[in-house]
């Protein structure tokens, strides 16, 4: 074989498998995703059994701990009043607290009003880095 | 002096500007005096923000909450050490630390090679500025570090708790400098393009920076996984968040880029590949700051959507056209000089781990950007999540590590096979006896991922092993030298090829952590009173007692606990969760020193065999009776201090303070007067230290390939190196 189609032949085979490799990747990305919808969309529309990722503002006065396990709520930043509640256990980031966005893979069971949160799945957003409210005027001294 | 810091970020904008017009007026005929003077820029403006930085780090030290971003990310009770770092807690402050450090790296760079890289360097210079002029437009208009507050508050905010941590001094630092160090290659490679001077002297030129913004970044990379680690309290290092891979992307393709180029130093080949190599390197990391500043996609670390996201988007936009403007017009000078001659050759082992690296780069980079593909193609945002990342950076990753041994193993040009079975009957040998001594560790088998990454490690580790113990003999025979003295001989005379063996040995170690410590790790979440205990992959952990330290800067709650396996005691650990006071007074006197931010202080017990994690996360509704008791009493006591709208006096004020001082405290010891069950997260991961002693060996390979050589192989290899340039030159 002569040097010339032996390089045309090695570079279709790796074209080919270039085309193979990232056809896999946009399916795997796709079909393995998670849909990251707000609690009304979630309440209107989850499909049992299926995994989505829950993003918003926790609603104040909703932590409630029992155990191990987190009940909070998470409201939908377009719909006013309109909240998803979350069973939760597994890890709680540190910034995690009333009125700060979290993001949060659930499921819905079936016929069931609540969304049950997947172990270990929650982020928090970390308020070093965004917007500090700014610092009230009262003084404080050491504890 | 906000105003002098504000004048000079003005006047460093006006200094980058005349650069930009000296050096480009300088290249194209107005003489090397304006080329001189358009560098001369550069230096100044490195003083410029130096002493602006300095300005911005005094006020921060001193507390002068005059300034906007020091009463928002500071206070009079945070430690000094965590004052100096402050400042790039905020994104004005770590703008500027990026164009500091931008001004640092381009001086010495530009000091470096004045007297070689003549043509290319006005139009590097240019390019460099230009970076310079676009983050100070930032500095100056949208993120401004020497705001100022027309009521400057008494107390500032405070630095927020996670990031009260050592790695946090020098992980944003670290980070940045691998940022600007890695536009320094893309400037010069834009200036060979520019001037057509495409031969492997702009290369030369810059591969100690390109070495040291590789080491910068990957050093910060690793300290990020390790403040994750021990700060964090999820008990992991890497969780795939897009800030995080928005660092890995540029530090993958960088390393590409610092073998490719030597094929290119080599055999002059690759050129269109290393040229976009390096274009691409510097787009991430453009892409990597922007990333954070944005905000665009949800992340820990980000930083929160503001206008930065245009100017990024926009500098992006120039850069990638350009770059590919320029590849693209110039691709006949940068045809190859040579063909590879064989796939068994050391320039196609290279190819191939070029391919894997940015295979990497782009599986990452596909995974980060998900959300916003999904949202564009389906209207859905969808994000992908650490499974699916491991899916494709696992088999590549292993990959990566098996061809990090094998190819130092392959000659250039072509390899017989009579050759390739000499040098890879010990590797296999080694990797062989690994397997089946690892068939027989009970569990392991289970894994098969892991247990095909550790025999490629075994293999790596018997490959590069091979590599010092052949030069070390070699060198033994040939000069007499006694064993130590030839291996500190041969890696002092051969700086960059050994250490970038030691590299690759550091890199097969640490990923050999990475996949024992995820594949075998045993974790448990549990509620626990004290006296009570838990098994954890055969450890018995005892919650002793509970811990109550009130102080200035934060409450801690915390626990002490007993680790021990058979009945011999192993550990002592002690965890706690810092409780930080809140600014907000609806939360009440005594409330808000328990509503604030909170942060973990991980118990850990590292050993080689395993670390020892786990951490505490006190339950404080226990406390909400006493607590909400506590505010209605101190307030009624405010009141009757302010009672008939008179000033309070100061001495009563300080009084109710020390009593409020003291509830809170007593109201904190009730954790251990009254103890009621604490969750914890017990986690025992084995090597998990493999992966920093892994790293630190990276870095020490990395610091040896960057040391300058001895003085006479300088000159030898000098002296090829002008030939070689001299023939280029010829042919031009």
């Amino acid at each position: 074989m002569n040097p010339s189609r032996k390089r045309r032949i090695r570079l279709v085979a790796a074209l080919t498998a270039a085309l193979l490799a990232g056809s896999a990747l946009i399916y795997t990305s796709f079909s393995a995703g998670s849909d990251e919808r707000t609690a009304g969309q979630l309440l209107d529309s989850a499909v049992p059994g299926r995994t989505y990722t829950l993003a918003g503002t926790v609603a104040q006065g909703s932590v409630r701990r029992e155990g191990t396990v987190l009940w909070f709520a998470v409201l939908d930043p377009h719909r006013r009043h309109v909240e998803a509640r979350v069973r939760y256990t597994g890890l709680v980031p540190d910034p995690f607290r009333e009125g700060r966005g979290v993001m949060v893979q659930v499921r819905r069971s079936a016929g069931a009003t609540t969304f049950v949160g997947e172990k270990d799945s929650m982020v928090t957003k970390c308020p070093s880095k965004f917007q500090v409210a700014p610092p009230g005027p009262a003084g404080s001294s050491s504890a | 002096m906000a105003l002098v810091g504000r004048a000079l970020l003005i006047l460093g904008l006006a200094v980058a500007l005349y650069g930009i017009g000296a050096s480009l007026y300088g290249a194209r005929g107005g003489g090397p005096a304006w080329v001189d003077s358009g560098r001369r820029a550069v230096y100044a403006l490195a003083g410029v923000l130096t002493l602006a930085f300095a300005i911005l780090e005094a006020a921060f030290l001193r507390s002068d909450f005059s300034y906007s971003i020091v009463a928002s990310h500071s206070s009079t009770t945070t430690p000094a050490f965590y004052k100096a770092t402050a400042a790039w807690s905020s994104q004005e402050g770590s703008l500027l630390l990026w164009v500091w450090l931008l001004s640092v790296w381009s001086s010495l760079v530009l000091a470096l090679t004045r007297r070689r890289l003549r043509e290319i360097a006005p139009v590097a210079t240019a390019v460099l500025l230009g970076f310079g002029s676009f983050f100070l437009v930032l500095t100056i208009f949208f993120a401004q570090p020497f705001a100022t507050l027309a009521a400057p508050p008494p107390e500032g905010a405070g630095l927020n708790p996670l990031l009260r941590h050592t790695s946090m001094m020098f992980h944003p630092p670290m980070l940045y400098s691998g940022y600007t160090l890695f536009t320094i290659p893309f400037a010069f490679a834009i200036g060979a393009l520019v001037t057509r001077r495409l031969g492997s002297e702009w290369i030369a030129g810059t591969r100690r920076f390109a070495l040291a913004a590789w080491l910068c970044l990957g050093v910060g990379i690793v300290l990020g996984a390790r403040w994750s680690y021990t700060e964090l309290g999820w008990g992991g290092y890497w969780a795939w968040d897009p800030v995080e891979n928005a660092s890995l992307m540029p530090w993958l393709a960088g390393t590409a880029y610092i073998h490719s180029i030597m094929i290119q130093e080599k055999r002059g080949m690759l050129k269109v590949w290393n040229a976009s190599l390096v274009l691409g390197t510097g787009v991430l990391a453009i892409l990597g700051t922007f990333l954070v500043r944005s905000g665009i996609l949800d992340s820990i670390h980000a930083f929160g959507a503001n206008s930065l996201g245009v100017p990024f988007l926009a500098l992006i936009a120039t850069m990638v056209a350009g770059s590919v403007a320029l590849v693209v017009s110039r691709r006949a000078a940068l045809r190859s000089e040579h063909r590879i001659d064989s796939i068994w050759s050391r320039e196609a082992a290279f190819l191939l781990q070029n391919v894997l690296l940015v295979g990497l780069a782009f599986v990452i980079f596909w995974g980060t950007f998900f959300p916003l593909i999904s949202e564009a193609v389906t209207g859905t945002k969808t994000s992908v999540g650490p499974p699916w990342f491991d899916r494709y950076t696992v088999p590549l990753a292993l990959a990566v590590v098996a061809l990090s041994g094998l190819g130092p193993l392959i000659p250039w040009r072509r390899v017989t096979m009579a050759g390739l079975r000499r040098e890879l009957v010990f590797p296999l040998g080694a990797t062989l006896v690994a397997l089946v001594a690892l068939a027989l560790v009970h569990g392991v088998t289970a894994e098969p991922k892991a247990l095909l990454l550790f025999c490629a490690v075994a293999f790596t580790l018997a490959c590069v092993g091979q590599e010092f113990w052949r030069g070390m003999r070699a060198r033994q025979a040939s000069a007499r030298e006694a064993p130590p003295v030839a291996l500190v001989a041969l890696v002092r005379r051969n700086r960059r090829r050994y250490g970038g063996y030691l590299v690759h040995v550091g890199f097969a170690v640490l990923l050999l952590g990475v996949a024992a410590s995820s594949s075998f790790q045993h974790a448990q979440d549990v509620s626990l009173k004290p006296g009570q205990s838990a098994r954890v992959d055969g450890f018995t952990i005892r919650y002793v007692r509970a811990t109550s330290v009130p102080s200035a800067e934060k409450i801690s709650l915390g626990a002490v606990l007993d680790v021990s396996k058979g009945g011999r005691h192993v550990a002592t650990l002690r965890t706690s969760r810092g409780f930080y006071p809140s600014q907000d007074p609806s939360q009440g006197i005594v409330g808000r020193f328990f509503g604030g931010e909170a942060e973990s202080q991980v118990g850990l017990r590292a050993g080689l065999g395993r670390d020892i994690w786990t951490v505490i996360a006190p339950d404080l509704t226990p406390l909400q009776g006493i607590v909400n008791e506590g505010n209605r009493t101190f307030e009624r006591a405010m009141a009757g201090l302010t009672r008939g709208g008179k000033p309070p006096n100061q001495a009563a004020v300080d009084q109710l303070f020390a009593l409020r001082d003291a509830a809170v405290a007593a109201v904190a010891r009730r954790f251990v007067t009254q103890p009621w069950p604490a969750d914890f997260r017990f986690i025992v991961s084995p090597l998990a230290t493999w992966i920093w002693l892994g790293a630190i060996v990276v870095a020490l390979g990395g610091l040896i390939a960057l040391w300058p050589a001895p003085l006479a192989t300088r000159r030898r290899v000098g002296a090829a190196y002008a030939a070689r340039v001299a023939r280029e030159l010829a042919r031009s």
